[in-house]
């Protein structure tokens, strides 16, 4: 791609180029569908949704590249029928989310514990830097370590690096078989239960705990699912039910999400906290909602940003402010020293004039 | 120019007065034990496993706590001492070869367990805990660390976050990247530095993959936290013949195609299998033009399934041999001669050289085929072993050393292989790193812009640019010399001197 530049991407450059002797600040912008997600976007958007199109999938390599503007329903769609996914399951919060938007983003979905993250998937990426140079990372291959993984660390980059104009992703064939069961227990219950399967050879691909229920995923070859299901019991919820309830998790459309938006209106915020998944439960007040083995615990409550972080670092973990309307607090836990110098030095390594998405993971970043 | 293979000879008296310097101030911050400087104490630094290239490190500083290491770095930084962070020396391109002004920086004592947390299925190690010891550490518990090099016995988990290693489980279980959560260490400067988190994320940008496979270059990695994961019920294996190395590759893609991820996907062809057969007697077909080990794991139903579709899909292929392994002993004999393809070349040829392109699995027949034209062309032998499900090549040119044309014919060869992989669509380095050895391949994978941007992102990490120097990014400069011996390819300049 970066051999012979097509036109979108040349008009992207131009804009870019234009952008940064003007010094224009540029908003990066895909589908918009995770446009409340991080710090405020500020500038000129970018619209980069020209830059469209699956360039190439070959099922046999488990492997898809796609440009950045490409709409994850496409991609999805494309290897749906193939028998392939995506299986950090991207949330998509509301249709027209894009390709590169979702690696920018680095959101992952249910079976993030148990499948990895965005980053985890990323093979290779083509980024437009702020100096308006295209620049390939990475490659199509699964092993690759040639020179820094530059690719890999755009996953959750949330623009700041530049715009991510194609990205090579390793895909796997969607699981055979899944079953979901359903358990009456405590929040502390759960954590344990959870913790203790989790060191067992056993399918496990997705769990989440709210108000006494946990809800467990089973997904892999037929055998195996069929025996865990009968090794561990509880009621199993039909298959069209439970596919409906891992993808409102999954695109926040289920009960407690929709319930923590309304929260939300009324000024409470949603916290997400990532945590080590046998942290035990945090001494927070509001509605709970865990995932990920226990790695992901959401939080609706309008206790104050401070107490939040400091139960989620006490934890070991952290704490993001996901939604909410007054954002003052900053979204996202503030570095140490080493790591925040390092996070400017990139910025100014790859955006010497702060072109992209200004502020939007940390001020002045 | 910054391969130390090519860097101009240092006057004796400016590093005898540069030595003096590092040890006196070195000498306030370490008991006399740890730290060496007389040549007969530096030798045994002055490579690791590739031990085509040596340099003599100015001084070797061995730190026993971490205060010691924030220290060193620290008065390194200052003075503006080159660094070189070091394992247990096995790593195959040369990313711990010394600086014949720099300090290597060793490792070797932090080898203590910190912690296994059975229930958290984590384990918290010291950068100089091989990389077997944790799976040894973790057993009891029925959990083991997935990543598995062949050199698993003696490398670090130090040394496997520097070069992102793999193993032949990688396909199904990923590189260390996907098996670690924290990195914690220090920065050149000497401060504490953590990436990642004990959670499955951590604020801001996740530099978490640029320091695992940094190879040395970014900060010093002092404590890991990996990833532990249950030990399958059952593992079995197929050991599969091919009369044609063609439909061994094509069996390779139909195998992923069916929508199986084997545990573990090897790949020898001819040469390769008499070689290991006559080395570690494994009953190996001697006749396939190709072998290919495909192995199952899981439950055992799970298992049984499996190697049922794999049979399937392996026959479809053109199978001339298909052998299933009964029981564990005759699973650990079919990889036996697999793990030892290094030693069993070692035997059939006074030297060999090893190389670690990965190419899309579709064009592994077309690269055995390219081999093969190259050894008419280049009139050397070459054994060809390959982490096939991941398309990674392990070619192993025979050659000696101790004729100068040879050892010149196998490094083209070697350049020809690689850049054979970069046209094919791969990467010229799968899981060993670039080092030194494999800079000049970089001017060919990377654009000079590419390059640049690598060199700006080291910057960010070590401004002054004393950690590992010379290693993994080319500067401009050589790159430009290279592609201007490369266009007279065959008349190198200075033939005697070692370019990979």
């Amino acid at each position: 791609m970066a051999a012979a530049p097509e036109p979108a991407l040349a008009r992207l450059v131009d804009q870019v180029l234009t952008a940064r002797a003007q010094h224009v600040a540029l908003d990066i912008r895909g589908g918009g569908s995770k446009v409340f997600y991080g710090e405020a976007a500020r500038g000129e958007p970018l619209d980069v949704k020209a830059l469209a199109g699956i360039s190439s999938y070959e099922p046999s390599e488990l492997v898809v590249t796609a440009r950045g503007g490409t709409p994850l329903a496409e991609l999805e769609a494309a290897l749906a029928a193939k028998g392939q996914c995506l299986p950090f399951e991207p949330p998509r919060f509301a249709p027209g989310g894009t390709v590169g938007g979702m690696v920018a983003a680095g959101l992952a979905g249910p079976a993030r514990a148990a499948a990895g993250g965005v980053r985890d998937y990323v093979l290779g990426a083509t980024l437009l830097n702020g100096k308006g140079e295209v620049l390939s990372f990475g490659g199509q291959v699964m092993k690759n370590v040639a020179g820094y993984d530059v690719a890999r660390a755009l996953a959750g980059s949330l623009g700041i690096l530049g715009v991510i104009c194609e990205v090579s992703l390793k895909v796997l064939p969607a699981p055979a078989a899944s079953s979901t069961l359903r358990f009456e227990m405590s929040q502390a219950q759960a954590l344990a239960r959870l913790n203790e399967w989790g060191g067992q050879p056993l399918p496990l691909n997705a769990s989440a705990w709210w108000e006494g229920t946990l809800v467990v995923r089973l997904a892999g070859a037929a055998a195996a699912v069929q025996a865990a299901a009968r090794k561990l019991g509880g009621e199993t919820i039909e298959a069209p039910l439970a596919a409906a309830f891992w993808n409102g998790l999954r695109d926040h459309g289920d009960e407690f999400f929709v319930g923590a938006a309304r929260a939300v209106e009324r000024g409470a915020s949603l916290w997400r906290l990532a945590v080590p998944q046998t942290a035990p439960p945090l001494d927070l007040s509001g509605e709970l909602l865990v995932e990920w083995g226990g790695a992901q615990r959401w939080l609706c409550t309008s206790t104050p940003a401070a107490q939040v972080r400091e139960a989620a670092a006490r934890a070991g973990g952290h704490a993001t402010l996901f939604r909410g309307a007054d954002k003052s607090a900053g979204v996202f836990t503030p570095l140490a020293a080493p790591l925040d110098r390092i996070h400017r030095e990139l910025k100014r390594a790859f955006d010497p004039e702060g072109v992209f998405n200004r502020g939007r993971i940390y001020p002045g970043l | 120019m910054n391969a130390p293979a090519a860097s101009a000879p240092v006057a004796g008296a400016e590093r005898a007065a540069r030595q003096q310097q590092v040890v006196a101030a070195l000498s306030r911050l370490l008991p006399a034990h740890a730290l060496l400087w007389q040549s007969e104490d530096t030798v045994p630094y002055e490579c690791d496993g590739l031990t085509a290239y040596r340099e003599r490190p100015l001084v070797v500083a061995l730190p026993e706590t971490e205060s010691e290491v924030a220290a060193v770095l620290r008065a390194c930084h200052k003075l503006e001492v080159p660094v070189v962070a070091r394992g247990a020396g096995t790593g195959l391109s040369g990313g711990a070869l010394p600086n014949a002004m720099g300090v290597t920086l060793s490792l070797a004592k932090f080898n203590r367990i910190v912690l296994v947390d059975r229930v958290a299925r984590t384990a918290t190690v010291q950068c100089g805990v091989r990389n077997l010891a944790i799976s040894e550490a973790a057993a009891p518990f029925g959990l083991y660390y997935a990543p598995d090099p062949s050199s698993q016995i003696a490398c670090t988990i130090g040394g496997n976050v520097a070069e992102n290693s793999g193993g032949v489980h990688c396909l199904k279980y990923g590189l260390t990247l996907h098996n670690v959560l924290r990195v914690r260490g220090f920065t050149v400067e000497g401060e504490p530095i953590e990436f990642g988190s004990a959670a499955l994320d951590a604020p801001g940008l996740d530099l978490l993959p640029l320091m695992v496979g940094s190879e040395g270059m970014l900060a010093v990695a002092i404590e890991v936290t990996v990833k532990l994961v249950p030990r399958p019920q059952l593992a079995r294996c197929i050991m599969a013949s091919f009369a044609d190395v063609r439909q061994a590759g094509d069996a390779v893609a139909a195998v992923i195609a069916a929508g199986i991820i084997p545990a573990g996907l090897e790949m020898m062809d001819k040469p390769m299998t008499a070689a290991v057969e006559a080395f570690v007697h494994a009953g190996y077909d001697l006749d396939a033009a190709a072998i290919l080990l495909c192995e199952s794991d899981g439950t055992p139903e799970e298992v049984a399934e499996e190697i049922d579709r794999m049979l399937d899909v392996l026959s479809g292929c053109g199978a001339t041999r298909l052998e299933v392994s009964k029981d564990e002993a005759q699973r650990l004999k079919f990889w036996s001669g697999r793990k030892n393809a290094f030693p069993a070349s070692g035997r059939i040829s006074p030297d060999y050289m090893c190389m670690d392109s990965t190419i899309p699995r579709r064009r592994l027949a077309d690269i055995l085929i390219a081999i093969a034209e190259m050894e008419k062309k280049y009139g050397l032998a070459c054994c060809n072993v390959f982490h096939a499900g991941d398309g990674n090549l392990h070619p192993l040119i025979l050659f000696d050393a101790n004729d100068p044309d040879q050892l010149h014919r196998a490094e083209l060869f070697g350049a020809d292989i690689l850049e054979t992989s970069v046209a094919f669509g791969g990467t010229v380095t799968g899981e060993h790193g670039v080092g030194v050895e494999k800079l000049n391949s970089m001017c060919v994978q990377f654009s000079p812009d590419e390059r640049e941007q690598m060199l700006a992102l080291k910057r960010a990490f070590d401004p002054k640019g004393t950690l590992n120097p010379g290693k993994v990014v080319p500067t401009l400069a050589r790159c430009a010399e290279y592609g201007r011996m490369h266009v007279k390819k065959g008349l190198l300049p200075f033939p005697e001197l070692e370019r990979f």
